[in-house]
């Protein structure tokens, strides 16, 4: 493992995406990739009382998922990272207290996917044989601790993006023959001056140009050199702003990029304005969808850019502006 | 739409006071029972899940009057019912219309300001 560039780490025995679990939300169960994931709920409480345990639930019942289909043992996992939109990470950490794993939470906001699968990848190159790394969102417990009570009749402004109920959860092993976690771009906090938290995509979106660019500049590469450059949640807007953004530097992304966020629901007929978000956007559509992709050798060579917007309810009434944030991983198989 | 939607809920609105007047009520007490009723309708719709929906394309026609008032309060009562009924639904009930109730009744006191000081100076008020 060294670095190269400013920013970024290679790695010299590139670690191995062992197994992929997901599970979505009823929302997401009627989006165009709904047969992709591994289980899909009716309804958003999922037998529990509170929509913050229903997300302690899914997270949960994801790992379970991951390690039962990948036949590692829970012993054999030598820690895991974790981590959610919630106030210090709850569904992350109450989901997944009776694991009896070495726990690491991590928040990145929508990111920590990618922020968990970069960490997750940088120990199972030096001490660990595996690790696993998942996260989770609600839209029900998203929309109650950023926005508004879901009964208020108020309405949603067209950039405004639909949190993702679901989890997405990868095991990581030392030794295996890929899809090979092969480089990571650890993303700087870009703040822009974007205040509206109903824009998340353009809050995020210059941050996710910095990373690609980084990335780049670093490994030497270009957009074609990968068959697919995915974002995490930026959105219709977020995705429209970033082609543009990387135009004006020079870089082509506009025939292999794409979103999960566009990727998740049918803007026509599912109501979701801009797009899907949330830390379970980027780990579901990667787990369900992209994973098999590499498996199936559809897709060779990808990079997975999950972006976050790292504020909180009381800095937004504050009115304070929204940092971004973008993790780049580069998946080979 | 808003503006079809507004002007329906004022005509339901209209419908009921004249019902209550024929029925020999006077014109201060069938207002009231039309603000009871409208509220009394839309605290049920949002109980019901349905108040979100008719909002979704109704926007400002439905919000605006007093159909949005009962909304705004019971939909936080509602979503923080699991935080217990005291600290959750008495202390977060009023989180959306609370701004509504501290300025609207803040600009009430000051126009009663104004309107005694005028008053007492035996100056009406167009």
């Amino acid at each position: 493992m060294k670095k190269i560039g400013n920013q970024s780490i290679c790695f010299d025995n590139p670690p191995t995406i062992l197994e992929c679990a997901s599970i979505v939300g009823p929302k997401e169960a009627q989006g165009p990739l709904a047969k992709y994931f591994d289980q899909t709920l009716d309804d958003e409480f999922w037998g529990e009382k509170t929509w913050e345990k229903a997300e302690s639930k899914i997270i949960k019942e994801t790992v379970n998922t991951v390690i039962s289909k990948s036949g590692v043992p829970s012993n054999k996992i030598d820690c895991m990272f974790a981590g959610d939109l919630l106030n210090q990470c709850i569904s992350s950490s109450f989901g997944l207290r009776e694991l009896n794993i070495p726990f690491f939470g991590v928040f990145g906001a929508c990111s920590t996917f990618v922020e968990s699968m970069s960490l997750g990848a940088i120990c199972a190159e030096s001490f660990a044989e595996n690790v696993l790394c998942a996260t989770s969102s609600h839209f029900c417990s998203a929309e109650k601790q950023f926005r508004f009570p879901l009964e208020l009749g108020n309405q949603r402004p067209q950039t405004s993006q639909w949190t993702v109920t679901g989890s997405g959860a990868v095991i990581l092993t030392k030794s295996g023959n890929g899809p090979y976690i092969t480089h990571i771009t650890p993303g700087k906090i870009v703040d822009m001056g974007i205040k509206d938290g109903n824009n998340m995509g353009a809050a995020m979106a210059p941050a996710f140009a910095d990373t690609l660019i980084a990335h780049f500049e670093d490994t030497g590469r270009n957009p074609s050199y990968y068959d697919a450059i995915i974002s995490g949640d930026l959105g219709y807007v977020g995705k429209d702003i970033v082609i543009d953004i990387l135009k004006s530097k020079g870089y082509n992304i506009k025939s292999n990029y794409n979103d999960c966020g566009v990727l998740i629901f049918d803007k026509s007929s599912q109501d979701t304005h801009s797009g899907g978000s949330g830390c379970a956007c980027c780990g579901t559509v990667f787990s369900g969808y992209f994973f098999k992709q590499l498996k199936e050798r559809k897709i060779k060579k990808m990079l997975l850019i999950a972006t976050g917007a790292l504020m909180n309810s009381t800095t937004s009434q504050q009115g304070e502006s929204i940092p971004g944030i973008a993790h780049a991983i580069s998946i080979e198989v | 739409m808003p503006f079809g939607f507004g002007g329906l809920i004022c005509s339901i609105g209209q419908i009921i006071l004249n019902i209550c007047k024929e029925r020999g009520f006077d014109t201060a007490t069938s207002g009231t029972i039309v603000s009871i009723l409208l509220i009394g309708i839309s605290a049920f719709l949002t109980g019901l899940n349905l108040f979100n929906k008719i909002g979704k394309f109704a926007g400002a026609g439905s919000l605006i009057p007093i159909t949005g008032f009962a909304n705004s309060i019971v939909s936080p009562a509602m979503e923080y019912k699991s935080e217990g009924y005291v600290m959750g639904v008495g202390g977060k009930m009023f989180t959306v219309a609370g701004p509504v109730l501290v300025f609207g009744i803040s600009a009430s006191i000051l126009v009663g300001i104004i309107y005694l000081i005028f008053n007492t100076q035996n100056v009406t008020l167009v």
